[in-house]
């Protein structure tokens, strides 16, 4: 019995600590490395910190960072309130037999690759596009209007790119939610905005907190959609980190600012978490 | 004494179906009243109905006097306890007991003070920061009737509350829901499909089949005089036998047996339903009593179960098997299976209702 348990360990186990060492652990140790030397006047490398001074000293950097954080901030929150209520519209208002239906209908555009999708909505909103193309013919506008390009459009982008992430968490967490919650809350006299300010947020805080944690952190490391959609000049810090690798062939640069990417979100989680009050583990289980 | 609740001819249909089949019905305050009912005969949907959750098809719905159609669940001065109780589990019960004060914009410390003293009602004072998984099923299901009551409805709802419970623990609760009843003077409108829960608690009891009532009556009224066969066969054990009219005083069975017997129904002409309560069958009873039917039975089983031990028996050669009460006195504890007893039943404790549908 005992030795059974442990030859299955062993053969589930095994595959899966080689996969985290061998392709995420090692790579990020030598990144970590890289990230701590730096070329000194004399074209040495040497041991320092200045790759990361730099982030905090050159005001472009942390400047980028910012922004970047924040408008990552605002697509989660967006990608929230969008999604939120499609999932209790599937889950709790529709009838159960078109539940399936209706979920499938929305996951239904993740299942081409992000850069496709992209692509559509530039085909969409381009000087060129199709809603121009609409608004020129009934003679709306004379111009066509460049809708592509601006923050607007790139949070428009994003938020659409991570609405399947949020979805997902939330759809399974209403799912599992009793509709007599509801009932026994309107029975003791809540009107419909306290049920759910008071009974169906915080059912679904679980699945809430999991999905903006997973919108964050993809919307903040996306390198597409803010360069397709934004343009020159989106300022994502992704980008950053591309130019330090690819134009500046800076290296030990790029690693110490994807270090830096890496902690500055995690502390944002944290302190997010802290705010409403949620536990990381209680959210992913 | 005022009603607190008049209901009349009610009904509610779910597309082609009856649900709730006109029923009227007046409660009278701080009664404790019963709707019992086996499963799928639309207690739920009647209880939601006078909650507000559903709209009713045709009928009145008077809450002290009051015209209740239109008004919603969270404005009507009545409280539900749900039949899977519906404790919020990101509360803890202090929070679960003071959601509907909160909503009434009662100042805080006032709310602190009726939480705690109605958690003391319940005998759980003290258990204010408690979560909710950490709760028993007796304890669960007292938070849930505190956090109606404390709102002070004028009458408190109750599907089914104790169906969840094991069976010692139902009996303990049954006592406990009636003794709160008693103190706190709320009328309870109560549903359950288990005779003895609704017998045991309630001043009156309403028996409900397919949509409708049998009868109203208090639960010794129910039990000594049922008014129709549904009642007869429902409220309390019984034997119940396919019977024949012979004349006016009396009916045989299947087993060719006659009965010297009472017609609840009037009306019945030939085919009939013969009920005789296990209890009301005397075992070595006296000769020659008028109005006694006299049979000999012959013991097939006995069902030991301490105070309320049966045996099974035929009546005479019979096939038909029949439940008799073993008297508590060990007067019959010599009576073995195989054996022959003689036995006799009144006439009056054999009652004929027609056939119901
Ligand atoms: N929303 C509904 N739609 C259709 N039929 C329903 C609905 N609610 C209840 N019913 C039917 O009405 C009948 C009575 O249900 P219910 O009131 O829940 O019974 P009880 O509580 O006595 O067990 C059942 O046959 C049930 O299938
Ligand atoms: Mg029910």
């Amino acid at each position: 019995m005992n030795r059974h348990i442990k030859l299955g360990f062993f053969i589930f186990f095994v595959p899966v600590i080689l996969w985290l060492f061998l392709l995420i652990v090692l790579p990020q140790i030598d990144l970590l490395l890289m990230s701590l030397k730096f070329e000194n006047d004399a074209g040495k490398m040497v041991w320092s910190f200045a790759n990361y001074s730099s982030f905090f000293t050159q005001k472009v950097y942390w400047l980028t960072f910012a922004r970047t954080a924040i408008y990552a901030i605002i697509v989660t929150f967006l990608t929230f309130v969008v999604t939120f209520p499609m999932a209790f519209y599937i889950t709790k208002v529709v009838n159960p037999k078109y539940k399936g239906f209706l979920t499938i209908l929305i996951l239904m555009p993740f299942w081409v690759s992000e850069l496709v999708r992209v692509y559509g909505w530039m085909i969409l909103l381009r000087e060129s596009g199709v809603i121009n193309y609409f608004l020129l013919k009934l003679g709306i506008t004379h111009q066509p209007i460049e809708m592509l390009y601006n923050d607007a459009s790139m949070i428009m982008g994003l938020v659409y790119t991570s609405m399947l992430f949020m979805l997902v968490p939330i759809l399974s967490s209403l799912d599992g939610m009793d509709d007599s919650y509801i009932e026994a809350a309107h029975d003791l006299g809540a009107s419909k905005f306290i049920i759910f300010m008071k009974i169906v947020i915080p059912y679904a805080a679980p699945g809430i907190v999991s999905g903006s944690i997973v919108v964050f952190m993809l919307t903040l490391g996306d390198y597409l959609t803010p360069n397709l959609m934004g343009g020159k000049n989106s300022l994502w810090f992704t980008e950053q980190i591309y130019n330090q690798f690819i134009e500046s062939f800076n290296w030990n640069q790029g690693a110490a600012f994807g270090f830096l990417l890496l902690l500055i979100s995690s502390l944002i989680i944290w302190i997010g978490l802290k705010i409403s009050k949620q536990n990381l583990a209680k959210a992913l289980s | 004494m005022n009603n607190v609740l008049e209901i009349k001819n009610l009904k509610k249909a779910f597309g082609d179906f009856k649900a709730v089949d006109g029923v009227s019905f007046n409660v009278e305050d701080g009664k404790f009243f019963s709707i019992l009912g086996p499963s799928g005969c639309g207690k739920t949907t009647l209880l939601r109905m006078i909650a507000g959750f559903l709209k009713p098809t045709s009928g009145n719905l008077l809450i002290n006097g009051k015209d209740m159609l239109g008004v919603s669940p969270n404005e009507r001065p009545v409280n539900l306890v749900f039949q899977n109780l519906a404790l919020f589990p990101m509360m803890d019960v202090g929070e679960n007991v003071a959601f509907g004060l909160k909503r009434k914009n009662i100042p805080k410390n006032e709310i602190k003070e009726r939480v705690s003293s109605m958690l003391q009602r319940v005998q759980l004072s003290g258990y204010e920061r408690k979560k909710i998984s950490q709760l028993s099923g007796g304890q669960k299901q007292r938070v849930a009737i505190a956090r109606s009551l404390v709102l002070e409805p004028a009458i408190l709802l109750l599907d089914e509350p104790l169906g969840a419970l094991d069976l010692k623990l139902r009996e303990q609760m049954k006592i406990e829901l009636k003794k709160l009843q008693n103190e706190i003077g709320t009328t309870f409108i109560y549903i359950t499909h288990d005779q003895s829960e609704a017998l045991v608690m309630s001043d009156r009891v309403a028996v409900m089949n397919a949509g409708q009532f049998e009868q109203i009556d208090t639960p010794v009224n129910l039990y000594a005089n049922p008014k129709t066969s549904f009642v007869a066969g429902f409220v309390g054990e019984t034997n119940k036998f396919e019977a024949k009219k012979e004349d006016n005083t009396s009916v045989s069975t299947k087993d060719n047996i006659s009965f010297k017997s009472i017609f609840i129904d009037k009306d019945i002409t030939d085919n009939c339903h013969l009920f005789v309560r296990p209890e009301a069958i005397a075992l070595m009873p006296k000769d020659d009593i008028e109005g006694m039917n006299y049979f000999n039975l012959k013991v097939k089983t006995i069902l030991f179960d301490g105070s309320n031990t049966k045996i099974l028996a035929t009546i005479n050669d019979g096939s038909r098997e029949i439940s008799v009460s073993l008297p508590q006195n060990r007067e019959f504890a010599h009576i073995k299976e195989g054996e022959i007893v003689k036995a006799a039943v009144h006439k009056n404790d054999c009652k004929c209702y027609k056939i119901q549908l």
